[in-house]
């Protein structure tokens, strides 16, 4: 029944360890053929046979990916009873995206979410006394994707995949009343003036693929916000970390002012801070903006590092974000060791069960300690992040690309001379991608938009 | 008082256009069937504008015929103007539209109603639905008769409890001043049918001699006329055809229309009924469109022995001194007298949701329905849902498996789906942008794609299906040749390209590669291509049109082989999606609400999400492997 190869990262993100990028259908002992060299360069892995391990290289054409280990399972001794191919690479997050990538631009397409699951059930794989699991995992899976596949996606590109959304129905319509209505409505000729619209789309598109496998498309990366009250030292403590060689900082532009976000890695741990040094020019977030705001931050937040400005005294402002922040998980950094400490280390383990670094921003003190910390967490599985995002940023990549080549087909319809119809196959193929891309589904969007911009009938 | 009268093997209530197909495809089942109607006289009768076919309901009428309809043929013998609409544009929207002589018409299908074999017309209003145990067994008459049936299509139209609004003006009739059924919504309700309110509207009728049409451009028909019905020879349909003539309305119009809005039985509230967006009023379209300073106004005779000619374009209800002096504003109407005024009706109709796709009612078995009674609107929509219920009745009855056409084999197939899958807010209109797989929905092809399903039911008999084989083998037979017969850059084949201002040729190519080029096609490469024989004009068009679009068409089909795969996965009737855990509380409701025949159907339900069709595809195994 089902024709397609899927792929997925099937590995969650918080180990350094080993990752596995798994594909299954028909096409994924020819995909990995397309892209695996052994050693020697002469195996020839679409002849090995079932269960084999095999050692060797993964190339994207001349460009090398990574070292692997590749299993190889034939249909239909495999977990979907399909042909099943598993990437073992070295982990990290770059490296399997770019192994996600390649298998998907050699033929495979991105799992839905729990598609590896479905397809062993529907082929009877699964016991079916597991029916129940399989439909939980499709359902956790499909509303993590879902929401992540709308929340990932920066405000700037979520508005601009609306505004193509937008301009491109507002054609169809007009081609489609044309057609509907030919007395009313003249469609003559629609093809110049629709070419040079479609060709600024396939631009726009372009540039946020492009922005996509820089990975500027999503947030992605362990949520992290910075709390404290002011003139802590929250804004030098993030210059540090941008600042520090150490990291690697992907600085967004065009984001707006009041999600404004930096992205860093720090020992390939990438954080996602949010800035709420970036909203600074209203000096402090938890007097002027209030408690509230912050906490919205700090909720939807993975970490919360808290700065106490450790030259004063606790006040009624850190007790209150010790509050908001009890639930958290929590680095607390006391800064300003360089100055005359009032507030120590002892006083604050007292207030609020969370370890405690002492640092100076300003001398760049303890800041080690405060990378130890991070590593620890995150490789100790304290702290992770949703491992669907990478496979949701396939997706998206996958409908843009469709929407993309749906676009680059109108534009050869019309320097064919094709009839003004055929443009609007094409269109409403590049809507419905772009719509699921930012979840949401075309229903009568095309006739409402005809009747509302059209005057037509009887 | 009330008394039974002859069996019947289907009663169909109403003799409009879902009437007659649904009476007709019964009868010549070899079913016995019988027509109500309150009027004999308004058999098949066109109340709104004069004509059949045009965008996407063109396609219908075909497919109706190709499937062994009725209204092709009807037009094709009573047609005063017949016009291929968006000739220039591709073929999947090419869409025939005739004017029809309105009377001839009419007469014309009472004619063939009253002489088909196993059918009985008989004028009486039905008021009441006899069910038991969630069955129908009959009908009863205004006058006490009952008629005991195994299956009823109810084909009311606009007859439904109906409401006739011109101005303040008030009268409870049918279209044209028709005598209304009031009686059998009450029954319907009781037996568990729930109702809704449309509304729609026609324009005023203009005596013919008070129109000063030199004010106004006349509209011809084609100079070569195709016919509707596949069975039509187009030699014995070329004759002289009447015009219909364009003009607009103006600010002064505009104006007029604001200043009285307030008489308006829409805008006054009077009227609660839904009405279509499609064919909106010409008060809505000035308030909608306030910045258009005019509207186009198609006038359109309504027969050969009439002076009444249709208004197209200026449907209202306003009160009748506003309308003379609204249709009075308009270049060439400066003297216009109005025979017939325009109108809005309500009506009763309902929700067709109710309904299976085999048009059958889901809680009361043997009760069919079609037409505006389901809430649609127009003569097309209205005839082609009445064939399938006629149809379905009568296969019911045969204890044959009943037909149900996918949105990728017919227009039929999506108006029917639509209706019975969304929740439709307005009298559904037929639209090409509705169907998704429309470069396969061709009227060119409907006969390819219905008239096996037609014979296989019956309605088509082996001479007319042996003739469709024979044209698919000359098409198939054609394409195979021009895909091999290769020409080289000789000079004539030179000379023929640059005469069409195509690129000369610098390897050889096969003519099935020349006839892909927009600039020429298959006729036009004659003089190249000497050994092609005679082959009928439809055959040729065929030809072109697969070549031509070959890559279009093959990437639909593709998207139809992916699209049937959940539409062969059919949902049992007895689900409780109550009990299905993992789906949505929205999705339950939806589900339990439409109870979909097919996976398919359940995914175009709004408010079921891909997650959703995921688990009923799980619960679906569950079940199979539970059978085994």
């Amino acid at each position: 029944m089902v024709k397609d190869t899927i792929a997925a990262i099937s590995t969650g993100m918080t180990n350094s360890g080993i990752g596995k990028v798994r594909m299954s259908g028909p096409d994924a002992v020819d995909i990995i053929h397309k892209i695996y060299k052994s050693p020697g360069g002469k195996k020839d892995i679409s002849r090995a046979k079932s269960h084999t391990i095999h050692y060797g290289y993964i190339y994207d054409g001349e460009v090398l990916i990574d070292e692997v280990l590749v299993l190889l399972m034939r249909a239909p001794k495999s977990y979907t009873t399909e042909d099943m191919v598993e990437i073992d690479c070295h982990g990290g997050v770059v490296v399997m995206k770019k192994l996600l990538d390649t298998v998907i631009k050699y033929g495979a397409r991105p799992a839905e979410p729990g598609e590896f699951t479905k397809r062993a059930f529907l082929n009877g794989r699964i016991d079916l006394t597991q029916a129940e699991a399989v439909i939980d995992v499709i359902n956790s899976k499909s509303e993590m994707a879902l929401s992540n596949s709308v929340r990932q996606l920066k405000g700037n590109i979520l508005n601009k995949v609306k505004d193509i959304r937008k301009s491109i129905i507002g054609h169809i319509a007009f081609i489609e009343a044309a057609m509907d209505d030919p007395e009313h409505i003249n469609a003559d000729h629609f093809g110049e003036e629709l070419k040079e619209s479609v060709i600024e789309h396939i631009h726009s598109i372009e540039k946020l693929l492009a922005s996509s496998d820089n990975g500027r498309m999503i947030k992605e990366g362990i949520k992290t916000v910075i709390v404290g009250k002011p003139n802590a030292g929250k804004s030098s403590l993030l210059n540090v970390l941008v600042g520090d060689e150490r990291a690697i900082v992907t600085n967004v532009a065009g984001t707006t002012r009041d999600t404004l976000e930096e992205f860093i890695q720090i020992n390939g741990i990438p954080l996602n801070i949010i800035d709420t040094a970036g909203i600074r020019d209203t000096e402090d977030i938890v007097e002027k903006i209030g408690v509230d705001k912050a906490k919205n931050f700090a909720e939807d937040a993975d970490l919360v590092i808290y700065v106490v400005d450790g030259s004063t005294n606790l006040d009624d402002n850190d007790r209150a974000i010790i509050e908001m922040i009890k639930d958290k998980k929590v680095i607390v950094l006391i800064n300003k060791i360089d100055l005359h400490l009032v507030t120590t280390k002892e006083m604050v383990e007292k207030e609020i069960r969370k370890p405690v670094i002492e640092i100076s921003a300003k001398e760049e003190k303890g800041i080690d300690l405060l990378e130890k910390q991070l590593k620890d967490m995150f490789f100790g599985g304290d702290l992770s992040f949703n491992d669907e995002i990478y496979i949701t940023n396939a997706r998206q990549k996958a409908a843009l690309n469709d929407a993309l080549n749906s676009l680059k087909m109108v534009v050869q319809s019309i320097d064919d001379g094709m009839p003004e119809d055929f443009y609007s196959i094409d269109l409403m193929n590049c809507y419905d991608c772009l719509g699921s891309l930012i979840g949401e589904s075309t229903g009568e969007d095309l006739i409402d938009t005809i009747f509302s911009d059209f005057c037509m009938g009887k | 008082m009330s008394y039974r009268y002859e069996n019947y093997d289907v009663a169909v209530i109403g003799a409009g256009h879902a009437g007659c197909e649904a009476a007709l495809a019964s009868a010549r089942l070899g079913l016995k069937t019988i027509v109500f109607t309150v009027s004999v006289e308004s058999i098949a009768l066109m109340p709104c504008n004069p004509n059949i076919g045009g965008s996407s309901k063109g396609h219908l009428v075909r497919e109706i015929d190709a499937l062994g309809g009725q209204m092709g043929k009807t037009i094709d013998a009573t047609f005063i103007q017949s016009k291929m609409l968006n000739k220039s544009k591709g073929p999947a929207v090419h869409s025939l539209r005739a004017q029809a002589d309105k009377s001839e018409y009419s007469k014309m299908m009472r004619h063939i109603l009253e002489n088909q074999e196993n059918l009985t017309v008989k004028q009486a209003e039905i008021v009441e639905i006899l069910v038991e145990e969630g069955k129908v067994t009959g009908v009863k008459t205004h006058t006490g008769g009952i008629y005991p049936c195994q299956c009823a299509v109810l084909a009311t139209g606009t007859y439904l409890k109906a409401r006739c609004l011109c101005g303040e003006s008030i009268v409870y009739t049918g279209p044209n001043g028709l005598q209304p059924a009031n009686s059998l919504s009450e029954s319907l309700r009781n037996i568990g049918v729930e109702l809704v309110r449309f509304k729609t509207g026609t324009p005023a009728r203009i005596d013919k001699r008070t129109i000063d049409f030199s004010k106004m451009e006349e509209q011809f028909g084609d100079d070569e006329i195709v016919p509707f019905s596949f069975t039509t020879d187009p030699d014995d349909i070329q004759k002289p055809q009447v015009s219909c003539w364009l003009t607009y309305t103006n600010e002064r119009t505009h104006e007029i229309i604001r200043n009285n809005l307030d008489r308006s039985p829409i805008y006054a509230g009077v009227i609660e009924g839904t009405g279509p967006r499609y064919c909106p009023s010409i008060e809505d379209k000035v308030v909608k469109f306030a910045d258009k300073n005019r509207h186009q106004v198609f006038i359109e005779p309504e027969g050969n022995y009439t002076n009444e000619m249709y208004i197209g374009g200026m449907s209202s209800s306003l009160p009748e001194d506003v309308q003379y002096q609204m249709y009075r504003s308009v270049a060439g109407l400066e003297n216009a007298r109005i025979v017939r005024n325009g109108y809005a009706i309500e009506y009763d109709c309902i929700p067709a949701t109710q309904l299976k796709p085999t048009l059958e009612f889901k809680k009361i078995e043997g009760l069919y329905s079609g037409g505006q009674f389901n809430g649609s609107s127009g003569y097309e929509e209205a005839a082609a849902q009445g064939l399938m219920a006629g149809i379905n009745a009568a296969l019911k009855i045969l204890g044959k498996e009943q037909i149900v056409l996918k949105r990728s084999e017919a227009y039929i197939g999506v108006l029917i789906d639509d209706l019975v899958t969304k929740e439709t807010k307005e009298p559904y209109r037929m639209m090409t942008s509705r169907a998704e797989y429309r470069l396969l929905l061709r009227q060119d092809n409907a006969d390819q794609r219905l008239t096996p399903i037609g014979h296989q039911i019956g309605l088509i008999d082996d001479e007319r299906y042996e003739k469709l084989l024979e044209k698919e083998k000359m098409i198939e037979d054609e394409i195979e040749r021009v895909s091999h017969v290769m020409v080289g850059g000789n000079k004539t084949v030179q000379d023929l390209l640059e005469s069409h201002e195509s690129t000369p040729l610098k390897t050889a190519v096969s003519l099935a590669e020349l006839i892909r080029r927009p600039e020429l096609s298959y006729e036009l490469l004659a003089p190249i291509d000497p050994e092609r024989k005679k082959l009928p004009k439809a055959v040729i068009d065929q030809v072109d049109i697969n070549i031509k679009y070959e890559g279009y068409i093959t990437r639909q089909l593709k998207q139809v082989e992916q699209f049937k795969k959940l539409e062969d996965k059919k949902l049992p009737e007895s689900i409780n999606y109550d009990e299905i855990k993992g789906l949505r509380i929205e999705a339950r409701q939806k589900l339990g609400a439409i109870q979909p025949a097919s996976v398919g159907q359940a995914s175009r339900i709004a408010g079921v999400t891909p997650a959703d069709v995921s688990v009923l595809l799980i619960y679906m195994e569950q079940l199979r492997h539970k059978k085994v």
